[in-house]
C-alpha cells in the first residue's frame, strides 16, 4: 500500500534521515518506532506532504506521491493524526468531524449561498455521516461541545474520527497513545483493531512497546535516522541490536 | 551631458532617501528580530524625530544638537512606553492581533501629534546652511553629507552593537531562538525592551537629517514607514548590510524612476517593488534559501 | 437553523421600519452609509474573521467599484446596471489573479502586500485624470433607475443600499453555516489540519477573496450612484483602516457583528460632529484596547460576561 524507498531527508547541515526504505502491507498495522531523535516524525511529516524528501520516494499503491500537497494525499486517501492533536478549536464536535467530510462533499461558494436544494440535501448526509463516525470512536455525545475544551484523551479521538471521515486506504497516526493513561490506551487499542477490520490500512509511530507490540502485524524501528530493523513483534523483541539501541550496551 | 548631470542628480537624491529608508529598514529589523513583530508604527518614529526637533527649536528655543538630543529622547520614550503598555500585555497574541494593535499605535501617535501640532508641514533648517557644492556635475547639499555621515556612522555603530558587545550578541541570540537566550541567563523581556528602545532612537534620528529635505508633517511617517519596510524585506530582515544594501536599491531606484519616467507614481514605485519581492522572493534578494525544522 | 432565521427576519423587519420614525431627515442619509459600511466591513470579515486572512487594502477594491461604475456611466454612458454587474465581474477577475500570489504570504507580509495593492491602486486614481479627473474627483454621476422610477432621495437610495446589503446578508450567513464556512474556520484554526483533511486551503483563501472583493465592489457602485461625486481621498489606507476597526469592535467571525461596527463606526464621526479631526485618535484608542481586552468584539460581549461573572453555585461556605 504504501512503499517508502531510499527516503533521506536534510534540514541544512543536519540529515535528518537516511537510506529509508520499507513497505507498508496492504491491510495490516505497521509500528514504527524507535528512539527518541530517530527521525520518526520527520518520516512521517514526509509520507504526508507537509514538507517533500530531500531524497528518494513515497508511493502510495504504486502511485508516487513525493511532491504532491497534503490536501492531494487525502483525496488519494492517505491521512494523518497529529501528536499534539490539531483540532480545530473554535467549532464544535460534530462539526470538526464535518470538515473530515469535505472532501466526500461538493458544493462551491455558489450553492452554498443560495442554499442550492442539492446542498442542503449534501449538508444532511454529512451531518448524518459525522454523527455515524463520533458513535464509532464512541463519543456521540459531546457533538456540540467546542472542540478546544475536550480533555486530551477525548480530543485525541475526535481527531480519529475526523480523519476516518475521510474514509482513508492508510491511516498514519502519530504516537496515537501519547498522554493517554492505560485503560485509555486499551480503548485504543481496540479502536485501531475496528479501523483495521474496516479494511483501513494503519500505520503508527509509537513509543508505547506494550501497545505496540499488542496490535502491530509488522514493525519498523529507527534510530539516528537510519534503519535498524524490521519484522513481526516476535523478531523485534528479540532483535539485539534494537535492545542495545533503547537500552545501551551492557556494561 | 546634460542628460548624465540629470542622472547623477537623481543617483545623488536617490542615495540620500536611500540612506534614510535603510536606517529605518534596519530599525524594523532590529524589532523583528528580537520579537518576530512588524512594527507598523516604526514610520511614527521617524515622524516623531522630525516633529519634535522643530518643536524644541521653534518652542522650546533649544539650539539644533540639544533639539535633536530631545527629539531622540522623546522617541525614544514613546517607544519605551509603547512596548510596556501595548505589546507587554500581548505575549501569546496572535499576529494578527499584534498587526492591529501596532496598526492602531501608529494612528494614535499620528492623530495625537495632529491634535498637538496641526496637520501643516513644518520646515527644519538644515544644519550647516544650503550652499550647493558641484560634483561630477551634479549638486550636492551639506544636508545630503550629513546623511551619508550620520548613515554610515550608525550601520559601524550597529555592528558594532551587535557583533562586538554583551547586550548586542544577547539580542541577536533572541532573534535565533528566545528559549535557549532564556535558558542561558538572558532576560528576554529587557532584551524587547531594549530592541523598542533601539529602533525608535534610529528612527526618529532618521527622521531628524532627512526633514530638512523632504519637510515634515504628522502624516510622513506612513510612507517612510511603508517604504522602510520595503528595504528590510529586501534585505531578509536581517540587521546588517543587506538591508542597507536594500534601501539604498530602493532609494535610488524610485529617484530614477521619478525623475526619467514619472513623478506622481513616484510612491507606486517602491510599492510595486515591494509586491515583486514578496512574491518573487520574500526572503530577500541575498539570502540563500534557508530550511526550517518543524 | 431555525434561530438564526427568525434572527434575520427581526433584523430585515428593523431595517425596513427604521426610516419611518425619521421622515427622511439627515439620519437617513447617515443609515444609508452605515449600509455600504455594512457591506464592506461584512466582506473584510469574511476574510479576516473566517477565513483569518488579514487585508489592509479593501478600500481599493471599493474604490474600483465606485470609479469603475463612476467613469463607465458618465464618460461611456453605460446603463448603470450593466455597469455595476461589468465593474463587479472585473473587479473580481482581479481579485482572484493577484489573490494567489498575495495570499501565499502569511501575517505581517500579508498585511504589507495588501497595503502596497491599496495604496497602488489609491495613487493611480490619482494620476489618471483623464479618467478619473484625479485629486478634484468626479462628478455628474447619474442616480440608479428602474424604468422611470428613479432612486433621487435618501429615503430611496436608503431602502435601495439596504436591500443590497439584506440580500448580502442572507447568502453571507447561508455561506458560513455550510461546507465552505466551514472549512474557511478550519484555515483559520489550523491550517496544516484542514489541509491533511483535504481543504484545499490555498484556492478557499482566494475564493473568499475574491468574494470579498466582489461584494467591495458593488458596495463601490452603489456609493457613487448614492453621491453623485466621488473623490480618491475616500479611497484610500485611512479608510482601509477605519473598516478594519469597524471588524474588529463589531466582532470578528460574526456577521452581524460587521453591520455593529459599522453602525457605531459611522455614527460616532456624526456624533462627534466637533471633533472631526480627532477620529483618528479614537479609532487607534479603540483598535489598541479592543484587541488586548475584548478580542471578540462587541458581539463577544455576552460572552465576555458569561466568563467574567464569578461561576455560580461554586462556592459555599
Amino acid at each position: 500500500m504504501l512503499k517508502l524507498t531510499g527516503i533521506g531527508k536534510r534540514f541544512g547541515g543536519l540529515t535528518a534521515l537516511q537510506g529509508i526504505s520499507f513497505n507498508v502491507t496492504k491491510g495490516s498495522i505497521t509500528g514504527i518506532i524507535g528512539p527518541n531523535g530517530a527521525g520518526k516524525t520527520t518520516l512521517f511529516n514526509i509520507a504526508t506532504g507537509i514538507y517533500p524528501p530531500s531524497e528518494g520516494a513515497v508511493l502510495l499503491d504504486g502511485k508516487d506521491i513525493s511532491t504532491l500537497p497534503s490536501e492531494r494525499r487525502a483525496r488519494l486517501g492517505l491521512v494523518r493524526t497529529f501528536q499534539n492533536i490539531e483540532l480545530f478549536g473554535k467549532m464544535t464536535v460534530l462539526e470538526n468531524v464535518m470538515v473530515g467530510l469535505h472532501t466526500q462533499s461538493k458544493s462551491g461558494i455558489f450553492s452554498c449561498a443560495f442554499r442550492m436544494p442539492w446542498q442542503m440535501s449534501e449538508e444532511r448526509r454529512i451531518r448524518e455521516k459525522a454523527k455515524e463516525w463520533l458513535a464509532f470512536v464512541g463519543i456521540p455525545e459531546l457533538e456540540e461541545v467546542e472542540a478546544g475544551t475536550l480533555s486530551f484523551g477525548k480530543g485525541r479521538l475526535l481527531e480519529i474520527a475526523r480523519a476516518m471521515a475521510l474514509e482513508p486506504k492508510l491511516l498514519l497516526m502519530d504516537e496515537p497513545a501519547a498522554g493517554l493513561n492505560s485503560s485509555e490506551t486499551a480503548e485504543l487499542a481496540q479502536l485501531i483493531k475496528r479501523i483495521r477490520d474496516l479494511g483501513v490500512t494503519v500505520a503508527l509511530v509509537e513509543h508505547d512497546m506494550d501497545l505496540v507490540m499488542d496490535i502491530c502485524d509488522a514493525i519498523v524501528v529507527l534510530n539516528l535516522g537510519t534503519m535498524l530493523a524490521e519484522g513481526t513483534p516476535r523478531e523485534i523483541q528479540d532483535n539485539q541490536a534494537v535492545i542495545t539501541a533503547y537500552l545501551g550496551e551492557e556494561v | 551631458m546634460e542628460f548624465l548631470n540629470q542622472t547623477t542628480q537623481y543617483l545623488i537624491s536617490g542615495l540620500a532617501t536611500g540612506a534614510i529608508y535603510a536606517l529605518i529598514g534596519l530599525s524594523f529589523a532590529i524589532i523583528f528580530n528580537s520579537t518576530g513583530i512588524i512594527n507598523f508604527a516604526q514610520g511614527e518614529f521617524v515622524m516623531l524625530g522630525g516633529v519634535l526637533t522643530i518643536f524644541s527649536i521653534n518652542v522650546l528655543h533649544l539650539p539644533l544638537l540639544v533639539a535633536i538630543a530631545v527629539a531622540v529622547a522623546g522617541t525614544t520614550v514613546v517607544g519605551l512606553v509603547f512596548e510596556r503598555t501595548a505589546i507587554r500585555p500581548l505575549k501569546n497574541a496572535t499576529p494578527l492581533a499584534l498587526i492591529i494593535i501596532t496598526i492602531g499605535a501608529s494612528i494614535l501617535i499620528r492623530g495625537l501629534v495632529m491634535l498637538f501640532w496641526g496637520k501643516d508641514t513644518q520646515a527644519l533648517p538644515a544644519f550647516s546652511g544650503n550652499d550647493p557644492i558641484s560634483l561630477a556635475g551634479a549638486t550636492l547639499l551639506p544636508q545630503h553629507i550629513w546623511i551619508f555621515g550620520v548613515t554610515l556612522l550608525v550601520i559601524a555603530g550597529n555592528r558594532f552593537f551587535f557583533y562586538h558587545t554583551i547586550s548586542g550578541k544577547a539580542m541577536r541570540a533572541c532573534s535565533f531562538n528566545r528559549r535557549a537566550a532564556n535558558l542561558v541567563g538572558i532576560s528576554v523581556g529587557r532584551m524587547v525592551l531594549f530592541s523598542f528602545v533601539i529602533s525608535a532612537a534610529l528612527g526618529s534620528l532618521a527622521g531628524v537629517i532627512i526633514a530638512p529635505l523632504t519637510l515634515t508633517s504628522y502624516d510622513v511617517g506612513i510612507m517612510l514607514g511603508l517604504k522602510g519596510f520595503c528595504a528590510a524585506i529586501m534585505g531578509g530582515m536581517g540587521s546588517g548590510f543587506a538591508t542597507v544594501l536594500g534601501g539604498i536599491i530602493l532609494g535610488i531606484l524610485e529617484s530614477l524612476g521619478a525623475g526619467l519616467i514619472s513623478s506622481g507614481y513616484k510612491d507606486a514605485i517602491a510599492f510595486f517593488i515591494l509586491l515583486l519581492i514578496l512574491f518573487i522572493r520574500p526572503q530577500g534578494l541575498f539570502k540563500k534559501g534557508e530550511t526550517e525544522r518543524v | 437553523m431555525k434561530s438564526d432565521h427568525i434572527k434575520f427576519l427581526v433584523f430585515a423587519l428593523l431595517v425596513l421600519l427604521a426610516p419611518l420614525p425619521l421622515a427622511g431627515g439627515y439620519l437617513t442619509n447617515v443609515l444609508i452609509f452605515v449600509g455600504i459600511n455594512g457591506m464592506l466591513a461584512l466582506g473584510l470579515n469574511l476574510l479576516l474573521g473566517y477565513a483569518g486572512q488579514i487585508s489592509l487594502g479593501q478600500a481599493a477594491f471599493f474604490g474600483l467599484g465606485a470609479y469603475g461604475s463612476g467613469v463607465l456611466t458618465t464618460l461611456y454612458a453605460m446603463n448603470p446596471w450593466l455597469a455595476m454587474l461589468l465593474v463587479a465581474v472585473c473587479v473580481s477577475i482581479f481579485a482572484f489573479a493577484i489573490g494567489f500570489p498575495v495570499l501565499r504570504l502569511k501575517g505581517h507580509y500579508l498585511a504589507m502586500a495588501t497595503l502596497g495593492v491599496g495604496i497602488i491602486v489609491h495613487i493611480a486614481f490619482n494620476e489618471t485624470i483623464e479618467l478619473t479627473g484625479g485629486p478634484s474627483g468626479l462628478s455628474g454621476i447619474p442616480n440608479l433607475t428602474i424604468g422611470g422610477f428613479s432612486f433621487d432621495s435618501d429615503l430611496k437610495n436608503y431602502y435601495l443600499v439596504w436591500g443590497f446589503a439584506l440580500v448580502a446578508i442572507l447568502l453571507c450567513l447561508n455561506l458560513v453555516n455550510s461546507r465552505v464556512g466551514r472549512g474557511l474556520r478550519a484555515i483559520h484554526d489550523s491550517e496544516v489540519a484542514a489541509r491533511v483533511m483535504g481543504v484545499n486551503a490555498r484556492l478557499m483563501k482566494v475564493q473568499v477573496f475574491t468574494l470579498s472583493a466582489f461584494i467591495s465592489a458593488i458596495a463601490g457602485s452603489l456609493y457613487c450612484h448614492v453621491m453623485t461625486f466621488i473623490s480618491p481621498s475616500s479611497f484610500g489606507f485611512h479608510f482601509s483602516v477605519e473598516l478594519l476597526t469597524m471588524v474588529v469592535i463589531g466582532g470578528l467571525g460574526s456577521v452581524y457583528g460587521s453591520f455593529l461596527g459599522a453602525i457605531l463606526l459611522t455614527l460616532l464621526p456624526e456624533m462627534l460632529r466637533t471633533f472631526e479631526d480627532y477620529d483618528i485618535i479614537v479609532y487607534g484608542l479603540l483598535l489598541v484596547s479592543m484587541t488586548i481586552y475584548m478580542p471578540g468584539g462587541l458581539v463577544g460581549l455576552p460572552a465576555l460576561f458569561r466568563r467574567l461573572l464569578p461561576a455560580r453555585g461554586s462556592q459555599h461556605a
